[in-house]
């Protein structure tokens, strides 16, 4: 920690947009609209794997009412991927906009774009297309054998950057990497613990499904407003798909209503623009919520062969971690979330012999894509079951074997280096880490070491505990701009192209700017992410915007600071050195000026320019917050189901540049690792269809459901980050698998092995262990 | 087409409507944007509205239902320069994230606290068991009703 006497940051200033939201004001895709639009729906397979063969579209396009219809027929045929990710992409281009071929249940097979909701819909029932249904493959190993019907068999699916990709055997992507000899680390372990963990399917659930409105302004350029986390990225995927100049096209991200990676996707966008590019009007395009389930992404289910070898005195001696990844019908993030399986999860515990395998198989099921947490999710679960195991096996701990293992600051990990985002990664020491504090408090806040009695003769109580990094943004990868000008009155125009998704982000990086000047927030005007307007940001995802994008509007902050300084030092007569900004007012000798005195003269006064200033931040290294979750449950004997009485969530994030968001993230993460731990799931017939694409069965936790919850934040100080700050928004949503599984351990003495814990699983498990 | 009169925020409206249009879609295309679909279906709760006093999913209301009525958005409440206490507590609590969700869970909470005006934990969170979040983990909001609850008591007091 550095002693600081910041005025703005780690201050709960009032969040830029929140009186707005909460008055109701116009600030979504859907509320801005014009008077007359027309209505876009798409036509989804009903078959999980087959051909087209051929397509009638003559009854629909015969009904009043219908514009156009897009198919494979009449849309050009560009192979790429629907991943929002930085260019060169490293997931594979498998996709088109239409194919003559469906692979999964949910597919894309046509457009219309229709005068009203009703018309779009009556259209699309009166499309015929004729299927040869071909054999699905639903099983990820099966996908991956000799004989296994090939999904992706058109000539044009590659990868353009130098990676794996064997589309004939249904593998999109995998990575192989080890250090040392796990081998000879298992012979000298004591005590060996492995098995082979599966996590499902899970939904982001935005409470706003996908929304994108485009239209052309008069001079004859696509306007897109869109709900997403990657405005630039749309941008150029749009340009790539429809075969325009990306000068053609504007994004706009207004207000979105959550992504959790699930808007990291170019998803609507192409079909949208395709629509107004062939009809010249305005349309809207929306996934309700059984497509927003069925056809949008998804959490990548694995299985996650995992095993390590402990000596009695708990050194980890080897570790070995293999994972297959389901993507699905597409390879979307699959070799980057595979990745990060291993680089946001081994590190976590330094030891001579690790390795890793990834393999990602296609099959004919819903696609996999980024989501919060994002490969570390998967594996940190199986992980963190085992240390506990090992810990138990030699009658230690499992806090204080945690303690004694996990890095700590000034260690790095040869899994850095050797697994980036798909390719190479960077080396890295890690600066900042809290962990043992986080350990410490977090086992204080549950009161580890202590049990309750049950509530009832029949219940159980356990207490478990689980250790997680993440990252900050993609080294050497993304990057953050941000650009900010004066005006007359002393405030300032904030133009970035961070994406805040509904996490704060305006805020924070408003905050950032009014500390860096020496101004109050309420000087500060933000504008995010129009790609005409502000400059270019990856986008909000790989938990790069508060450590990123905060790096580059803190530098344009200082940038701007100096060129006032500069005017300030002519209109006072004092050298830059002697002055000084404070809360808007600038200081030099006996004289004191405002910002707006400095603003009026700079843009009418003697040599009359514009104080602006732009910077772009990339970074050398990703720093990991840390976190330790710790859980007290209540098992039911009689009727298997679990119930989380107090869940315990202590993160180091650095500094917390606004600790009420910051707590916000991690609650917000906590819920939906408790809910897709618990209770959310896909159910899927023999045929490929999900069941259950709905909230009502599809169960995502309301506020009865949530348990007692204590967040506490740990502060350390990241030297590389904005004013000590690293990332908080991903990291606690990996905890609630591995922590519950282990308190259900402790409570009733059996492993669950698979997520979710349903009460059908733990009662399985019991009378499995009687 | 079938002609209905509503109020809704105090204003009366004469329109014509579908047989099958339901309560959300009219207010959405009168204008009144706090009103959000996330499902169409009665389960994520972001539609509420308050008709007669109750709170109720208005995807799951027709429009004709409407007739004759008095409805209320959250538009009603306040505005920036003069928000709600609940509005308010919700911004200083941390408890709006995205927002999607926070119009139709403020207006529960205006019904919860015209009922009873201190709320425990307990109550809050079967108040607001309709309203789905997935920013938040609800833990600011009902910290936030319950700052509200006291913000208006204290007014009340005041008020005396
Ligand atoms: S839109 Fe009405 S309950 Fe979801
Ligand atoms: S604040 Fe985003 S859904 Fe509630």
């Amino acid at each position: 920690m550095t002693l600081n006497n910041w005025k703005t940051v780690g201050t709960n200033v009032r969040k830029v947009d929140g009186l707005a939201l909460a008055t109701g004001g116009s600030l979504f895709v859907n509320d801005l609209l014009d008077e007359d639009y027309l209505f876009g729906a798409i036509l989804t397979s009903p078959h999980a794997h087959a051909r087209i063969i051929s397509i009638d579209t003559s009854a629909a396009e015969a009904l009043d009412g219908v514009y156009t219809i897009l198919h494979h027929e009449n849309v050009q045929r560009v192979p790429h991927t629907t991943a929002g990710q930085g260019y060169p992409e490293p997931s594979p281009y498998d996709a088109v906009m239409f194919d003559n071929k469906v692979r999964y249940v949910g597919d894309r097979v046509a457009a219309v774009a229709a005068s009203n909701e009703e018309i779009a819909r009556k259209a699309l029932s009166l499309i015929k297309v004729q299927y040869e249904v071909l054999e699905p493959v639903f099983d990820p190993l099966t996908a991956i054998s000799e004989g296994a019907p090939v999904i992706h068999d058109q000539d044009d699916a590659k990868v353009i950057i130098p990676v794996f990709y064997d589309k004939s055997r249904n593998m999109p992507a995998k990575v192989e990497t080890s250090v040392g000899n796990v081998d000879e680390g298992f012979a000298q372990a004591d005590v060996i613990v492995e098995d082979v963990f599966e996590t499902h399917y899970g939904h982001h659930c935005p409470i706003e499904p996908h929304v994108t409105y485009t239209k052309l302004d008069p001079h004859g350029r696509l306007i897109i407003t869109t709900s997403t986390q990657v405005p630039f990225h749309v941008r150029r995927i749009v340009a790539q798909v429809c075969q325009i100049p990306v000068r053609k096209i504007r994004v706009i991200k207004p207000r979105i209503g959550g992504g959790f990676g699930g808007k990291q996707e170019i998803l609507l966008e192409d079909v949208c623009s395709m629509l107004t590019l062939r009809t010249g009007m305005p349309v809207l395009l929306n996934y309700n919520r059984e497509e927003e389930f069925v056809s949008s992404r998804t959490r990548h289910p694995s299985r996650c062969y995992t095993k390590v070898g402990v000596k009695n005195d708990g050194t980890i001696t080897a570790i070995r971690l293999h994972v297959l990844l389901n993507t699905g019908a597409y390879g979307s993030h699959a070799l980057t979330v595979g990745s990060n399986a291993g680089s946001k999860v081994l590190p976590m515990y330094p030891c001579e012999n690790i390795d890793f395998k990834m393999e990602a198989a296609y099959t004919n099921l819903p696609v996999g894509g980024a989501y919060r947490g994002y490969g570390a999710t998967q594996a940190v679960y199986g992980l963190e079951v085992l240390i506990d195991e090992a810990a138990r096996r030699i009658g230690m701990d499992p806090v204080e074997f945690r303690k004694k293992n996990h890095i700590k600051s000034g260690q790095g990990s040869p899994i850095f280096k050797a697994l980036g985002e798909g390719t190479e990664g960077v080396e890295m020491t890690i600066g900042s880490c809290g962990l043992d504090k986080c350990i410490e408090l977090g086992a204080e806040a549950i009161g580890w070491g202590h049990k309750d009695p049950p509530s009832h003769p029949s219940k159980k109580r356990g207490k478990g505990c689980a250790i997680l990094m993440q990252g900050s943004s993609i080294p050497h990868v993304d990057m953050g701009s941000a650009t900010l000008k004066l005006n007359d009155d002393g405030s300032f125009n904030l133009l970035m192209g961070a994406t805040d998704l509904g996490t704060g982000s305006d805020t924070i990086l408003s905050q950032i700017a009014a500390e860096e000047i020496g101004v109050s927030i309420d000087m500060i005007i933000p504008l995010s992410s129009d790609t005409d307007v502000t400059p270019f940001d990856v986008g909000a995802y790989a938990s790069s915007t508060t450590y990123l994008s905060g790096m580059a509007v803190k530098k344009t902050a200082a940038l701007i600071r100096h060129q006032i300084l500069e005017t300030a030092s002519e209109m006072l007569g004092s050298p830059v050195s002697a002055l000084d900004i404070d809360d808007g007012v600038i200081k030099g000798g006996s004289r004191e000026i405002t910002l707006g005195d400095v603003g009026l003269h700079s843009l009418y006064g003697e040599n009359q320019h514009q104080i602006i200033a732009s910077a772009s931040h990339i970074t050398e290294k990703s720093p990991p917050p840390f976190a330790a979750h710790f859980v007290e449950v209540e098992v039911d004997e009689d009727t298997g189901s679990v119930e989380v009485l107090h869940y315990v969530a202590a993160v180091d994030c650095g500094t917390a540049i606004h600790p009420k968001l910051a707590e916000g993230q991690t609650e917000g993460a906590v819920a939906n690792g408790l809910s897709y731990a618990l209770t959310e799931q896909y159910f899927f017939n023999e045929k490929g269809r999900m069941l259950n694409p709905n909230f009502g069965h599809y169960k995502i936790f309301s506020s009865s459901d949530m348990p007692k919850m204590t967040t506490i934040l740990v502060p350390t100080y990241e030297a590389t980050g904005p004013y000590g700050a690293k990332s908080v928004s991903e990291i606690s949503i990996n905890g609630a698998l591995p922590a519950i599984a282990n308190a259900i351990q402790d409570a009733v003495g059996v492993r669950i092995a698979s997520g979710p814990f349903s009460p059908d699983k733990v009662l399985a498990a019991m009378a499995k262990k009687s | 087409m079938i002609q209905i009169s509503l109020n809704i925020n105090g204003e009366d409206f004469d329109v014509d409507v579908s047989p099958d249009l339901t309560l959300l879609d009219l207010l959405r295309e009168l204008g009144f944007h706090s009103v959000k679909k996330g499902c169409g279906e009665g389960d994520c709760g972001a539609c509420g509205v308050i008709m007669d006093g109750i709170y109720c999913k208005s995807c799951l209301v027709l429009a004709m239902q409407a007739n004759g009525r008095d409805v209320f958005t959250v538009e009603s409440m306040g505005d920036v320069n003069d928000p709600h206490p609940l509005q308010q507590a919700f911004v200083d609590e941390g408890a709006v994230q995205c927002g999607y969700c926070i119009p139709s869970m403020l207006l529960a909470a205006d019904v919860l606290l015209s009922e009873n005006e201190d709320p425990t934990d307990d109550e809050i969170k079967e108040a607001l068991d309709g309203n789905l979040c997935r920013c938040t983990g609800y833990v600011k909001q009902i910290a936030a009703v319950k700052k509200a609850a006291k913000m208006m008591r204290e007014e009340e007091n005041d008020a005396e």
